[in-house]
């Protein structure tokens, strides 16, 4: 039932962690997952989000036993 | 194919050794064009090793003076360059390290028009640009012409590459992994970055570079690698063309 939430960089930061697990009862949308692991902040722009080391956008769907991941965006060079 | 001489042949002595360049690899690249986005952190690395490696025809794009702030990590440039415009002054430094090759330069912000010609003529492209604005104007262009495009970005601790291969239909696109939207960049000005970090993600550019030049090995398209610099962990996303994309997916469908 247990999902595992991994922030990279900066989010670390900004969201207060660096991972988290919590159950999910069924599939819920990436987004929603970010929802419930950051409460009020919103999904930030031009986030990069990956389940199970696959990119996704942030209407793919986490199950139970999935990995998530978010990066921030860099740009700079 | 060019002739080279003994002393180009001794110049690149050391790679024309490895079996999958050879001599005609090595007249490959000595006739190969490369368009270089931004002459900074990363494209400092990049420029240097394309140059002496010996690719024929390098083009830098940048609109920039040398400033002391850039010194800490765009290792071209020299202090008695400060102020010097980019291209001009990194065009001194790769003509003093290999005379052979042909360096073009633009020290101003190209039109879309001079862009897309300049991306028209080269082989491949590389992203060493610091801003979306510019990554995603460039990948539209890449897209409509077809053209390899090899992106890299570093920030903090934090680097990020990814290879384009915009020439084959399936190849995802910029717009793939990064959605248009307002600009909210996290640029160097603003938060900083370690030095060598730019060095790394720019030498890998370059090597990609090389490779899909000479059609070698496997590149980094469908993948995108990132760095954290801190821990020195990279993590490697596969990543997909999107269906959707505003960019690509149209062409996809056309072809």
């Amino acid at each position: 039932m247990t999902i595992t939430v991994k922030f990279f960089a900066s989010l670390r930061e900004e969201v207060g962690h660096h991972e988290l697990q919590f159950n999910i009862d069924n599939s819920l949308t990436i987004e929603e997952i970010w929802s419930k692991a950051c409460g009020k902040m919103p999904l930030p722009p031009h986030i990069l989000m990956a389940i199970n080391m696959q990119y996704v956008d942030k209407t793919a769907l986490v199950n139970i036993g999935d990995e998530v991941a978010f990066f921030p965006p860099v740009t700079g060079g | 194919m060019i002739h080279m001489d003994d002393t180009q042949l001794l110049r690149y002595s050391r790679q024309i050794l490895l079996p999958q360049i050879d001599i005609s690899g090595q007249q490959q690249l000595c006739q190969a064009r490369v368009l270089i986005i931004g002459v900074g952190g990363l494209g400092s690395p990049v420029a240097l090793y394309l140059a002496a490696a010996g690719v024929g025809y390098l083009t830098l794009v940048d609109f920039d003076q040398v400033d002391l702030t850039n010194l800490q990590r765009q290792i071209i440039y020299t202090t008695d360059q400060l102020n010097y415009d980019k291209t001009h002054a990194a065009k001194e430094k790769l003509h003093a390290l290999n005379p052979t090759i042909n360096i073009i330069t633009y020290n101003e912000k190209l039109t879309a028009e001079t862009l897309a010609m300049q991306v028209k003529i080269a082989d491949l492209i590389i992203d060493c640009s610091d801003n979306f604005v510019t990554r995603f104007q460039l990948n539209k262009i890449c897209v409509a012409q077809r053209k390899p495009l090899i992106s890299g970005a570093a920030v903090g601790f934090e680097g990020q590459i990814s290879v384009f291969l915009l020439n084959q239909t399936t190849s995802p696109c910029y717009h793939c992994l990064y959605e248009e939207a307002k600009d909210t960049d996290e640029s160097c000005n603003q938060t900083g970055v370690i030095a060598p970090l730019v060095g790394i993600i720019g030498s890998m550019q370059a090597t990609e570079a090389i490779k899909i030049l000479l059609n070698i090995g496997k590149s980094l398209c469908g993948k995108l690698l990132i760095l954290n610099a801190l821990t020195l962990q990279w993590r490697t996303l596969k990543l997909n063309q999107d269906p959707n994309c505003p960019v690509c997916g149209t062409l996809s469908l056309t072809c």
